[in-house]
Parts: C-alpha cells; sequence; structure tokens
C-alpha cells in the first residue's frame, strides 16, 4: 500500500538526528511555555518564529508543530495543579482536574491526561496520514473560485466558532483581510496603503501583527490582574494509574478522540472547541455523572483526549488544502510562505518528505510529551511558579529582539507596539485577535484567487455559485451563520464559551 | 451624564470600524479600480473598505438598542510604560547598541508592576541582557551591535 511507503519516507525524514532534536526542542519548549503564566502558544511561536528560518524547512515545522501540542500539553498541567488553565482548551480539564489534585489525586489527573493525550494524538495521526492525500488529491482539481470558496467558509467558521458578537468578529476578520493588503500589489506593481514609507512596500509582516496582538497586548492586559499563583503541593507523586482506573478512561477517552479527530477537521475548529464538546458530552453519558465536577477522572480523560486529537486534525486542513483552521495554523502558514512553500495540496506531492516527516515527527513528539512530562514534573512544578512580574519583561525583550532581527528594522519594532496598543484596545472592546489574524494571513491569497476567478469567468461573479464545490462550500458559510444566528442556538453559544465561571 | 448610548463596547468598535473602512476606501480611491474582470489595486480593498464601514454603521446602530456592559478601565500608566518600554528598545538597538536596549525595555517595563522592586529587577536586567548577547550575538550571529555609535563604540 501507498501509505506505508509515505510512512516509511516520513520515518526516513523524522528519524534524523537534527530532526529529532527539533521536535525534542519544540515540545520542551511548548511544554514549558504552557506551564509559564502568561503566554500563549500563539505569542510563542511568533516569538520563535525567527529564529527557525535560518533552519531548513522541514526542521522548522517541526519544531513548530510541537511547540503547539507542547503548549497544549502544558496548559493542562497548569490547569491541573493550580486550577489556571495555561490554554483556552484547557479550561474545562481544570474543573475536574483541580478537584482531584484537592483530593491528592494529582498525579493520576497527570497521566490521565498524559496517556489520553497520547493515544488521541496516535489516532489523529494515523487519520492524518489516512485522510490527506485523498482530500488534497480534491484540492489538486480546485480552481480559484473553489478557492476563495473555501476561504469564505474558513474565515466564517472561525468567525462562528469565536466568542462574543459575530458582527463584531466579522469585523475583524475584514480589517485583518484589509491589513494583509498592505504592501505592493503583485499584480500591478502599486504600492498600496504604503503612505509612501519603504518599509511597508513588502507588506507588514505576520509575525509583527502576532507578536502585537498576541504578546505585548496580552502582557498589558494581565498587568491588571496579576494574581500570585499558589500550588496544593510541593511534591506530585502517585503517576500511576490503577486498573480499575484504566478501565473508566476507556470509554471516554476514545469518545474524546473521535470528537476531537471530527472537530479538529472543520476550519475555525481544533483543540478549544474538541474539549469544550467532548466534555459536554462526557457529562451526559457517562456513568458516574453525578461525580462531574467533584474530581471525575473521566472529566479529565475525555477533553484532554479530544483537545489532543483536535490539534492533531487541524493540520489536515492547513497541510492539503493551505487554509488555517486556528492561529496557530495561520502562523505556520506564514512560516511556510517564508520558507518559500507555497501551501496547497501541491505540497504533499512536490515535498512529499516535509508533509511526511512532519505527520511521523507529530507521533513522536507525543511520545516525548509523555516519556518526558511525566519525570519531569518537578521542573514544570518550579516554572509554574516563576512569578509573573519577574517573567513578562523578559518576554517583552525576546518579543522585541524577535522582531527587529526579522529585516533588521527599528520601524518593525515601533509598529509592533502599536500593534501591541491595539490588541489591548480591543480585549477592552471584547474584539478577538484570532479572527483579524486568519484574515491578515489569507487577504493576499483571496484576493489572488478572487481576481483569477473572475478573469477567467470573463467578470460573470456567477461562478462562484454556477461551479458545484464552490457553491456546496459557500452554502455551507451561509448555513453556518444563519444558524448561528437563529437566537436559541445563540444562547447556547453563550453558555459553552461560559462554562468556565 | 446620561448617554443614549447603551452598549459602549459596541459603540466604539463600530467607530474603530468604521473610521478603518473609510480610510480604506478613500485611501483606495488613488488606485485604479479596474473592471471585475481585470481588478485593478483597488478593487478589492475598496470593496473590504465598504463592507468594513457598513459593519461600524451597524455595531454603532445596535449599540443604541441592546445594552451592554461598561468599558473597563484603561491602564493608561501600563500601557504607556510598555509601549514606551518597546519603542526605546527600537529607538536604541541600532545605534546604542543591544546592551543598553535590553536594559531600557526590560527595566522600564518591569517598572509597570505594583509588584516591582529595584534590585531583583536590576539583576535579571542584567542577567537577560547577558544571556541574548550570549545567545543572539555570539551563538546566532545576529548582527545586531552590542555596544552602538552613541556610546563611543
Amino acid at each position: 500500500m501507498d501509505i506505508f511507503a509515505n510512512l516509511a519516507l516520513g520515518l526516513d525524514t523524522a528519524f534524523t538526528l537534527t530532526n529529532l532534536m527539533y521536535c525534542l526542542i519544540g515540545v520542551f519548549v511548548g511544554t514549558a511555555v504552557g506551564v509559564l503564566p502568561g503566554l500563549g502558544p500563539v505569542a510563542t511561536i511568533a516569538m520563535l518564529l525567527p529564529a527557525t528560518f535560518g533552519l531548513p524547512p522541514i526542521s522548522a515545522l517541526i519544531m513548530l508543530a510541537g511547540i503547539y501540542y507542547g503548549a497544549q500539553y502544558g496548559g493542562s498541567t497548569t490547569a491541573i495543579l493550580v486550577n489556571l488553565p495555561g490554554e483556552s482548551s484547557s479550561v474545562v480539564t481544570a474543573i475536574d482536574g483541580y478537584q482531584m489534585a484537592r483530593q491528592g489525586h494529582a498525579g493520576k489527573a497527570l497521566a490521565t491526561a498524559a496517556i489520553g493525550s497520547f493515544f488521541a494524538g496516535t489516532v489523529a495521526t494515523v487519520l492524518l496520514a489516512l485522510f490527506a492525500p485523498p482530500l488534497a488529491d480534491v484540492a489538486l482539481k480546485f480552481g480559484p473560485a473553489e478557492y476563495f470558496s473555501l476561504m469564505v467558509l474558513g474565515l466564517v467558521a472561525s468567525v462562528v466558532l469565536a466568542s462574543g458578537s459575530l458582527l463584531n468578529a466579522i469585523g475583524m476578520v475584514i480589517l485583518g483581510l484589509l491589513l494583509g493588503l498592505v504592501g505592493t500589489d503583485v499584480n500591478s506593481g502599486a504600492a498600496r496603503y504604503t503612505f509612501d514609507m519603504p518599509q511597508l512596500a513588502d507588506g507588514i509582516n505576520f509575525v509583527i501583527v502576532a507578536m502585537g496582538m498576541f504578546g505585548i497586548g496580552e502582557i498589558i492586559r494581565n498587568l491588571e490582574h496579576d494574581e500570585s499563583r499558589s500550588l496544593l503541593m510541593k511534591k506530585v507523586s502517585g503517576l500511576m494509574l490503577s486498573k480499575d482506573d484504566f478501565k473508566r478512561i476507556i470509554a471516554p477517552v476514545l469518545r474524546g478522540t473521535i470528537l476531537g479527530s471530527a472537530l479538529g477537521i472543520l476550519p475555525g475548529g481544533g483543540a478549544m472547541l474538541a474539549s469544550f464538546a467532548s466534555y459536554s458530552i462526557e457529562k451526559k453519558v457517562s456513568k458516574n455523572s453525578a461525580q462531574f465536577g467533584k474530581g471525575a477522572i473521566e472529566g479529565v480523560a475525555a477533553p484532554e483526549s479530544a483537545n489532543n486529537a483536535g490539534a492533531q486534525t487541524s493540520f489536515i486542513p492547513m497541510l492539503t488544502l493551505g487554509i488555517p483552521s486556528n492561529p496557530v495554523m495561520a502562523l505556520m502558514i506564514g512560516a511556510m510562505i517564508i520558507q518559500g512553500i507555497q501551501p496547497g495540496p501541491a505540497v504533499m506531492t512536490e515535498q512529499p518528505a516535509l508533509f511526511w516527516g512532519l505527520i511521523v515527527s507529530m507521533w513522536i513528539g507525543n511520545l516525548f510529551l509523555v516519556v518526558l512530562n511525566l519525570p519531569m514534573i518537578g521542573i514544570w512544578v518550579k516554572m509554574i511558579m516563576v512569578p509573573y512580574h519577574r517573567l513578562y519583561p523578559a518576554i517583552l525583550m525576546f518579543c522585541a529582539i524577535g522582531v527587529f532581527s526579522l529585516n533588521n528594522s527599528e520601524f518593525d519594532v515601533y509598529l509592533m507596539a502599536l500593534f501591541g496598543v491595539f490588541g489591548y484596545i480591543c480585549a477592552k472592546l471584547d474584539l478577538e485577535p484570532a479572527p483579524m489574524l486568519l484574515g491578515f494571513i489569507i487577504g493576499p491569497m483571496m484576493e489572488e484567487y478572487l481576481r483569477r476567478a473572475l478573469l477567467l469567468s470573463h467578470s460573470d461573479p456567477m461562478v462562484f455559485v454556477t461551479r458545484p464545490i464552490s457553491a456546496t462550500m459557500l452554502a455551507l458559510a451561509a448555513i453556518a451563520l444563519a444558524v448561528v444566528m437563529s437566537p436559541t442556538l445563540r444562547r447556547k453559544r453563550e453558555e459553552a464559551f461560559h462554562e468556565d465561571d | 451624564m446620561p448617554t443614549p448610548i447603551r452598549h459602549p463596547k459596541d459603540f466604539w468598535t463600530g467607530i474603530i470600524f468604521l473610521i478603518f473602512g473609510l480610510a480604506a476606501v478613500f485611501i483606495g480611491q488613488d488606485y485604479q479600480m479596474g473592471t471585475a474582470g481585470r481588478m485593478g489595486p483597488g478593487y478589492f480593498p475598496t470593496i473590504l473598505g465598504g463592507l468594513l464601514a457598513l459593519i461600524g454603521v451597524i455595531a454603532m446602530i445596535r449599540s443604541f438598542v441592546r445594552p451592554g456592559e461598561a468599558i473597563g478601565r484603561f491602564y493608561l500608566k501600563n500601557l504607556a510604560l510598555i509601549s514606551v518600554a518597546v519603542l526605546l528598545f527600537g529607538f536604541l538597538m541600532r545605534d546604542a547598541g543591544l546592551l543598553p536596549a535590553v536594559l531600557a525595555v526590560v527595566l522600564i517595563s518591569a517598572y509597570a508592576s505594583p509588584k516591582f522592586s529595584w534590585l531583583p529587577t536590576l539583576l535579571i536586567a542584567i542577567g537577560l541582557a547577558v544571556f541574548s548577547i550570549v545567545v543572539f550575538v555570539k551563538l546566532l550571529g545576529l548582527p545586531m551591535p552590542i555596544l552602538g555609535p552613541w556610546l563611543g563604540f
């Protein structure tokens, strides 16, 4: 079978000493970041991106992917030990995980999270290997009209799943699209929105936007409520699960994995939605539903499996279609473009080693997470206790050095400060930065596909609805919007996002 | 003072969208529009700008109808200190060098925290400066001056 030859190629690529090392570094840094207060995966990946520009593309992507799922895992650790979810996707883990820790079962909760994540990661990796090639085959037949509609669908999905006002989220997407157009227009060579500044001629680097909005904006906001963290125990022990525990978590892990894998593939989906959905389903179907919220091991197993599965399968639309389903994937696409790889279905045929190497490395990375993290829990516990007011000046410094090193330009640093201020304003107005970042990355591609589609159809806009695939995608986008606007669902959606308080 | 604005967050969001949208449309007039079949550089941004302005107007109208919570306090001191710290880093980097730039960004930003104290912050600043010189300049070889021409180097 083809798939074995492909996986063999992936093994060859991933199992070089350098790539294993970058995978390990990525997983380690990611976990550290997930554990440290106030640093999200988007800001971290943006911060470390400049350091990966010098690496070969495959090593860079392996490391960035490692950071992503490492951060996911680290976020669960803080959720369980200090009731502070490091990432939004581990919010629900905190509910039962922290209760378990209070009852002295922190070790068990951590082990459950690790085992659930590993299992889910393994399954999701297999799914990725199975489903990515046929999907890419379909995508290879896409014309510009299909791509344009696909992007509309992706952006609509990211809006539908954002918390807060739908209208404002759409506004943020459009603002992002507009910002993405700043710079020289590839078709006409006209400089757009550059205000005659040569530094803007090549457009705004996405690293600057991500660091400003997600890094600096966050810091200013976090400073308002810098609480010290209190840890229940200085030492975590009892990392082994009993036979009984295993029996209890098998079904939730399976359900979480299936649900998470499915939700991760959806544009706009991914880890956060997966963990929320699987927790609420588990709460309904579990035999121990009365225990939920009071330290049920199932309440840790299900969302942890789901968020890891979702994190892995969200790579499917990114790698096969070139469409980011969340801000982290948007950064990965940006990283690929900088490395000279045009994201899309052609990646698999033109760069098979990169594609399959990345997939295999994800499984290796998940293995690293389990093997390294449980024994290293002592280090993570120490990192949890790093006070934020000692940490954030260092984050700022890394952001500043990273952005300066992009082009050796102080202008970029000033621009990052500006985006930081804007990020803070957005936070005050409850505007989510994630849809804006997606729009920003997709903007130039979207314009290009719109142009080509209308050029080919001799300026007939009906091309988007007469071609069946394109029409289906636009219809899906319209349905998604309509459904979210319906009053009952709207209330449900608000509830789902407020489960944590 | 009573105001008819019942949802201040939506109101100001609307203002921001409206300003950006209109700016995109007006500046976009300088670029060739072209036609739908042969789009000029002004076509797509003009459409987007128009949409954004429209959304801004809707958000503003909605803010008079639908109630919402007030905007939380702006911590201007924090905002200013963090921004100045970053700006100063950019300003110092090329001509004064990495060392003073790092000291500036760390010391000024740390001052924003209510838990600020001089001695540990100084030690952290010096530690980070040494770290970044060793890692970024010596190990990674980034073309950054450690001390720049302003300091006589």
